[in-house]
């Protein structure tokens, strides 16, 4: 008697659904094992990394700051993801798009105009879609692996903002510490609710989770990303142009990573600092899996792995948990959600035979 | 010859920088060989880094500390080969998410090793031949790991390319389908090829905790496992063209260092760059030969495996 896997006829619509509860139902199991091992207990470490960030209306305020930039880009990825283009280089695409975007102040610190924040940020689209434009033109003229240049350049956007804030964009005021001059009025995110630090990037967060889901569903460009990544030959007979999905998905995505850097850098922090991101560029990936890749799907995944870093924070300072604890989570959800996705396309049968007939 | 008297030491600083290259790369290839890309190099390496680092602290024994990152990087491995292998898992997603667990685990294990020194690794020392000079040096008093490296590339080209399971092997990953029919056990080969690569990545992480920077720090492979696979198109899947890559590689990233010691007028964090932006340029100046990837890359590369009867 032994396990068969056993292709399904058709795949599973519920089991599309139920994959990331199991995947996170096995996490949250397997990190009662962790915390055992790690001498605290699972039950108080479950509540300080899950309920205790949520308890008061700041804590909920500040599950949205983080969720932010892990929709932002999230969104973009899952649209690559969707077609077949791998851009794992979001962490520099939001980098690039915070460079980019807080240039305008840095440069021109004196400017006073309502103008002044929506060009940083449209400037910030434009440094995430230039970066991820690179791995673009190597993989349709060049035919170069998307995954490993996007990736590489995530390294080199890291030492261009070092450079950068070690150097001329160092605040002259500041001590020779690295990090520029704190953003001027009209050179940040607007506040949402008044005491926190909810800001207007949050809104184009929803916003790209609303304009994704449509274009998705209802527009041309959605159903050729579909079809190219589903079928690609189907979409050559089709007359869908796959270079134009590799430009588009990778350009989308690094533009909404774009979006994520300057709303971090004119909304949180508040300055150009050497680091920017605690690799929300990476975690994106898993909120877009987890997400099944669907927008709605992106926003509740989002907010899930936001609450891994506010646990891992809060756990940190109760607990005296490790901060890595949330890296190892949030690896371990993509894990279990990979391992049930099986359940989607095949089921497991008892074989009684107790000979293999093949 | 007073004037060359620097040649020597570059050159053992290019071996040591490539090293940790070459036991990745070479793991890696034969995985994809037998038509499995697993992207989680870099995960495995620094898995095998705080392995080797902690079991060489707790124990002091380097042969443990090796033994255990060699084990750590296979169990890593196998996390990959269970979920790809016989769960089907896509492997591209499946790579990336054991890179993510990696960086996560390993600074969980390493938090309580952070600035914790330890010993390099001891060069050996041929008695008679490495008192030669120039050559000396260089090629009779390495540690042992870069003497095992080189001998890993030989005897992976010699099992691959002259021994009936290297054939195997390489049908696997060329025609899952056609080597199934035959009656090889597809998934149980991919299996041990995994386990392999991840061993070599996981002692490819532990020649940098140990040896190239005797220490531990999260994220120490600064993105080496990810320079390890595009190693792998760059030698078009050949076991001695990635040695050459690899100590090309070497060479770059000794080179930026030494020329930012040497106080060069150009930014530290731009020659930071350099080993990243070779490793772009090199991957397009070999990938836009597309007949050329087609030919060498394993035609299996990538696809799941679900033996249908």
């Amino acid at each position: 008697m032994w396990l068969k896997i056993e292709k399904r006829p058709e795949y599973s619509k519920g089991m599309v659904y139920a994959t990331p509860l199991i995947a996170l139902l096995l996490t949250v199991l397997s990190s009662i094992i962790l915390f055992e091992v790690l001498g605290v207990n699972p039950m108080e470490a479950l509540y300080q990394f899950f309920v205790a960030p949520l308890d008061s209306t700041y804590g909920f305020s500040e599950l949205f700051v983080k969720a932010t930039p892990l929709i932002l880009c999230a969104i973009g990825l899952s649209v690559g993801f969707r077609a077949n283009v791998w851009n794992i280089g979001a962490e520099g695409q939001l980098l690039m798009g915070a460079i980019f975007g807080s240039s305008l102040f840095i440069y021109y610190p004196e400017t006073e105009s309502v103008f002044l924040l929506p060009v940083m940020i449209l400037m910030g689209a434009v440094g995430g879609a230039a970066w991820a434009a690179i791995p673009a033109v190597l993989k349709t003229r060049f035919n170069a692996n998307e995954i490993l240049t996007s990736l590489m350049l995530v390294y080199v956007a890291g030492l261009i903002l070092s450079f950068l804030i070690h150097g001329s964009w160092r605040d002259p005021a500041g001590f020779n510490f690295p990090e520029s001059q704190t953003f001027s009025d009209s050179a940040d995110m607007p506040i949402l609710i008044a005491g926190t630090r909810m800001h207007l990037g949050t809104l184009l967060a929803l916003l790209a989770v609303l304009g994704t889901w449509i274009m998705m569903a209802r527009t041309l460009i959605g159903f050729q990303v579909k079809v190219i990544g589903e079928a690609p030959r189907a979409g050559g007979y089709a007359g869908f142009s796959q270079k134009k999905i590799i430009w588009f998905s990778l350009l989308f995505s690094g533009a909404l990573a774009g979006i994520a850097g300057i709303s971090e850098v004119s909304g949180p922090i508040d300055q150009v600092v050497p680091v920017i991101s605690p690799g929300y560029g990476f975690t994106a990936i898993i909120v877009a899996f987890l997400g099944r890749l669907h927008p709605a799907g992106i926003f509740f995944a989002g907010l899930l792995m936001a609450l891994t870093y506010l646990g891992g924070e809060t756990a940190q300072i109760n607990l005296g948990l490790p901060l890595a604890v949330t890296g190892v989570f949030q690896g371990m959800v993509l894990f279990f959600l990979l391992a049930s996705d099986v359940l989607i396309h095949y089921r497991f049968r008892w074989n009684f035979s107790t000979k293999a007939v093949s | 010859m007073s004037g060359f008297d620097w040649i020597v030491p570059v050159f053992l600083t290019v071996i040591t920088a490539a090293t940790p290259l070459v036991f990745a790369a070479i793991g890696e290839l034969v995985s994809e060989k037998s038509g499995v890309l697993n992207l989680g190099v870099e995960g495995m390496m620094l898995v095998g880094a705080a392995t080797g680092f902690i079991a060489v602290t707790v124990t002091g024994s380097y042969f443990l500390g090796v033994a255990a990152a060699a084990f750590a990087g296979a169990a890593m491995a196998l996390l990959f080969g269970i979920l790809t292998l016989s769960l089907m898992a896509n492997q591209v997603a499946t790579g990336l998410a054991l890179t993510l667990f990696g960086v996560g685990l390993s600074a969980l294990m390493g938090q309580d090793f952070v600035g914790v020194p330890v010993d390099a690794l001891t060069k050996l020392n041929i008695p008679g031949l490495s008192d030669i000079p120039f050559l000396g040096p260089i090629l009779f008093a390495q540690d042992a790991l870069v003497y095992l490296s080189i001998i890993m590339v030989g005897v992976v080209g010699w099992f691959l390319y002259k021994t009936k399971a290297g054939l195997i092997l390489r049908a696997v990953g060329d025609s899952h389908d056609a080597a199934h029919a035959i009656g090889y056990p597809v998934i149980a080969i991919r299996y041990l090829a995994v386990l392999f690569g991840g061993a070599m990545s996981g002692i490819g992480g532990a020649y940098l905790s140990l040896a190239y920077t005797p220490m531990w720090a999260e994220n120490m492979t600064a993105g080496r496992g990810w320079i390890a696979l595009a190693l792998i198109v760059f030698a078009t899947w050949k076991p001695g063209l990635v040695l050459l890559g690899a100590y090309m590689f070497g060479g770059i990233t000794i080179l930026q260092l030494h020329a930012q010691a040497a106080g060069l007028d150009v930014p530290s964090q731009f020659l930071s760059m350099l080993p990243y932006v070779a490793t772009i340029v090199v991957l397009v100046l070999i990938s836009k030969d597309q007949s050329r990837i087609r030919k060498h890359a394993p035609a299996c590369i990538g696809r799941v495996f679900h033996p249908a009867a």
